[in-house]
């Protein structure tokens, strides 16, 4: 078993460097394109990256194409003998391989803007560090590319992820709630308000359930930052890679 | 315990079993299809107090989409991904477990599941990942037959539970996003020796061939992954058939694509078609009609008529003489934007222009999950009302192009839900003479459970999230509620424990669970 992983690394790491017209790039676009486009265009994660957040290792990306995201859209590829796994997982990897780590861009003063002007850290998280009304950003260099990252910050509803649905409830006493949505159920619902304050209600005890569902709480930056100011910001997102 | 003892408590337990309308020996408690239960020890007025009497938790994360089988005091369940538990019902207490070892790479769509077993005499049935009917001693869980249904490695799986006609195990095929050709076939059940087979796609040479563009019959699917049912009087098996491959781009396979989203009506003895009803001729939305067929005996028109009653994922309610399959009533249920509203004298959908999957995507309700899907429904001769779970939710349906491989996905195309809105559902009490709902209880999600009703005028099921729940039967009023804390995928039951109570259960998240009156 020990020797059948250690050939499955080292036949990755040599299919590392392939690119276009390989057997692994056919095997990209026959199981994969649907999805991740060329990598970082598609509706599903960005490969475009040298860390993979799912698959920080070989083997776990092996494991990824073989058994699918339990939980995900992302299925189990079949029909695929091992070592056409092991040559699209190559295939994958060179992607990142090849992937910028830098931008256009000051992503110093891109991070004077995000701290200043731009007033991001009010919302969001980097490396343990801002509000909690917006994803965390830590890894967000690793997983989005630079030109979803464009989008987001202008037309921040256009590019809406999961798990963060502003909801405002009235509640029979007449209080008002209003945060992001963390569960609901037929008979409850779950948020989080600015301060971080975590609280259920009861449905039976609202009156009016407002949910936020195609409007982002986060607004357009688009007119807040100039052209040139937003390249920085950008370069400072795309720069953001965690402690990796 | 002496042996007069022994001998005593054996006859009056003997005795009990053999009286009590316990036992739940059927997918859906009966060969009809009705998951009614006719026990009413729990009813509206004690269902306060109904609580969990015990949970069996699964040590696997795979989704949990079993019926069990309750018979004498025990119950048989698959768990996933095809390994089967026999377990005490009164106390939860494991008695044997088969598990089965797998090769790799078995195809499967949607999960490693398997959605229960079946039961005859001394032996369980289950079919399995790998395409195999399998039968089981009842009281060891040893193997006693093992048979390939096809080969696992061209695509075919097995998740449905076995449905028992007479001597026979009828198993379907699941395999229907891999290209495969889709079957229904009959086992004896004493030796494993096939009795028949039904292929649901035409052969070569066959005039339904014709419903084909070339031969891309050949790939045509049209599996039979949920139970169907049976009439002993006709002596019919009534069975409903899968989506046509590849799902979602029709040119390769212009023409109606027989005998895909069909419900066929075979002999039990021969396996011979006696009539299909084709509900979406030339599906490009995935939309199987694998649902339960519902066979009830009502007055239509003025007449004592053999019906089917059949709530359809393409978002049409269908009412058949079982006798014929005429076509007697279709009435849209559920929200929908492909076709229009009213069916055709003979039950043929007008399709609306601009409906099909296209490359840049095309939006149309319902979602690719349909209307309803393998939620199993509920028909109580009590309320005479047919309980379906519904789900409302709009779908955007993209064509690519797949060529196909064996044992590969063969799918040209995909869906995702309509963004900008949150697809919600409800538990749907159908009049079938009207196809309108008397009632409907709503669901803040769609939810993947089934339907149970009871002679105690209680209607069971489980929302999205998991909470257990008891309505009124005729009015839909919520009566009780347990959070089990998982999601559910499955159907629940009634049975009879030893101790003689009445007891409901269902799987939910990675455990069975079971409900008593304290």
């Amino acid at each position: 078993m020990r020797f059948t992983i250690l050939g499955l690394w080292f036949a990755v790491a040599t299919f590392a460097q392939v690119q276009a017209n390989s057997e692994g790039h056919k095997l990209y676009q026959f199981h994969c394109a649907f999805c991740h486009g060329k990598g970082d265009d598609g509706m599903a994660a960005n490969l475009v990256t040298p860390n993979l957040v799912h698959a920080p290792t070989d083997s776990s990306l092996l494991n990824i194409i073989r058994n699918g995201i339990p939980g995900t859209d992302m299925p189990p590829a079949l029909g695929m003998s091992e070592d056409e796994m092991v040559k699209l997982a190559g295939y994958v990897r060179s992607l990142g391989r090849t992937a910028p780590t830098s931008i256009a861009g000051n992503a110093t003063k891109g991070k004077a803007l995000y701290m200043g002007k731009g007033g991001c850290a009010g919302c969001h998280m980097v490396q343990g560090a801002g509000g909690r009304m917006g994803p965390d950003l830590t890894l967000i260099g690793a997983m989005r590319s630079p030109s979803n990252l464009r989008t987001s910050v202008v037309d921040p509803s256009a590019s809406m992820v999961g798990g963060w649905t502003m909801v405002h409830v009235t509640l029979k006493t007449g209080t008002k709630v209003h945060g992001i949505r963390l569960n609901e159920d037929n008979f409850y619902i779950s948020l989080r308000d600015g301060k971080g304050k975590m609280q259920t209600v009861a449905k039976a005890d609202a009156t009016k359930i407002d949910r936020d569902i195609t409007k982002s709480s986060m607004p357009s930056y688009e007119k807040v930052f100039t052209s040139d100011e937003m390249t920085d910001l950008i370069a400072y997102l795309f720069s953001l890679r965690g402690a990796l | 315990m002496n042996l007069t003892v022994k001998y005593l408590f054996l006859l009056t337990t003997s005795l009990v079993f053999a009286q009590a309308p316990g036992d739940w020996l059927h997918f859906q408690g009966n060969q009809q299809g009705h998951r009614y239960s006719a026990l009413k020890q729990i009813d509206k007025t004690n269902i306060a107090k109904l609580k969990p009497a015990w949970t069996m938790q699964l040590d696997k994360t795979d989704k949990f989409e079993a019926s069990p089988i309750a018979r004498d005091g025990v119950l048989f369940v698959s768990e996933p991904p095809s390994d089967v538990t026999a377990v005490e019902s009164r106390s939860g207490k494991v008695l044997w477990k088969y598990k089965r070892v797998l090769p790799d790479n078995v195809p499967f769509c949607c999960g490693k599941v398997n959605r229960g077993v079946a039961i005859l005499g001394d032996l369980i049935f289950i079919g399995t990942l790998d395409a195999h009917l399998v039968a089981l001693d009842a009281a060891t869980g040893n193997v006693v037959w093992d048979v390939a249904v096809a080969d696992y490695k061209k695509g075919y799986s097995s998740t449905v539970a076995p449905l028992i006609v007479k001597d026979k195990v009828i198993i379907g095929s699941a395999g229907g996003e891999f290209g495969v050709k889709g079957y229904i076939a009959a086992y004896e059940a004493k030796t494993g020796k096939e009795a028949w087979r039904l292929w649901t796609v035409p052969s070569e040479g066959d005039k339904a061939t014709e419903t084909w563009l070339g031969d891309s019959y050949k790939q045509g699917s049209a599996t039979t992954w949920v139970t169907g049912s049976y009439d002993p009087e006709l002596n019919t098996i009534y069975w409903g058939t899968g989506n046509p491959g590849p799902d979602w781009k029709g040119d390769k396979r212009a023409g109606d694509n027989l005998y895909s989203d069909s419900l066929l009506a075979i002999d039990a003895d021969s396996g011979k078609m006696k009539w299909y009803f084709q509900f979406t001729p030339h599906d490009v939305h995935d939309w199987d009609a694998t649902q339960v067929p519902v066979l009830v005996d009502e007055m239509w028109n003025g007449k004592m008529r053999k019906l089917v009653l059949f709530a359809n994922r393409n978002a049409f309610y269908y009412v058949l003489d079982r006798t014929t399959g005429e076509y007697l009533l279709g009435k849209q249920y559920v929200r929908q934007t492909w076709a229009q509203p009213e069916l055709d004298a003979k039950g043929r959908p007008t399709r609306l222009p601009n409906t099909f999957p296209t490359a840049t995507g095309n939006t149309v309700y319902p979602n690719s999950p349909g209307a309803t899907n393998f939620q199993a429904p509920s028909y109580s001769p009590l309320s005479k009302l047919h309980y379906v779970m519904t789900r409302d939710e709009g779908g955007v349906f993209y064509s690519g192009d797949d060529t196909y491989k064996e044992g590969s996905w063969y799918l040209a195309g995909r869906f995702v839900s309509k963004p900008g809105e949150e697809a919600t559902g409800a538990i749907k009490a159908i009049e079938p003479k009207t196809g309108k709902s008397k009632w409907e209880y709503p669901m803040s999600a769609p939810s993947w459970s089934g339907v149970l009703s009871t002679a105690g005028g209680l209607v069971f099921a489980a929302t999205a999230d998991g909470d257990m729940i008891a309505l009124d039967d005729t009015t839909g009023k919520l009566l009780w509620r347990y959070p089990m804390g998982g999601k559910a995928f499955a159907n629940p039951i009634s049975y009879v424990a030893a101790d003689g109570k009445q007891h409901i259960a269902i799987a939910c998240g990675h455990a069975l669970f079971s409900f008593s009156v304290e």
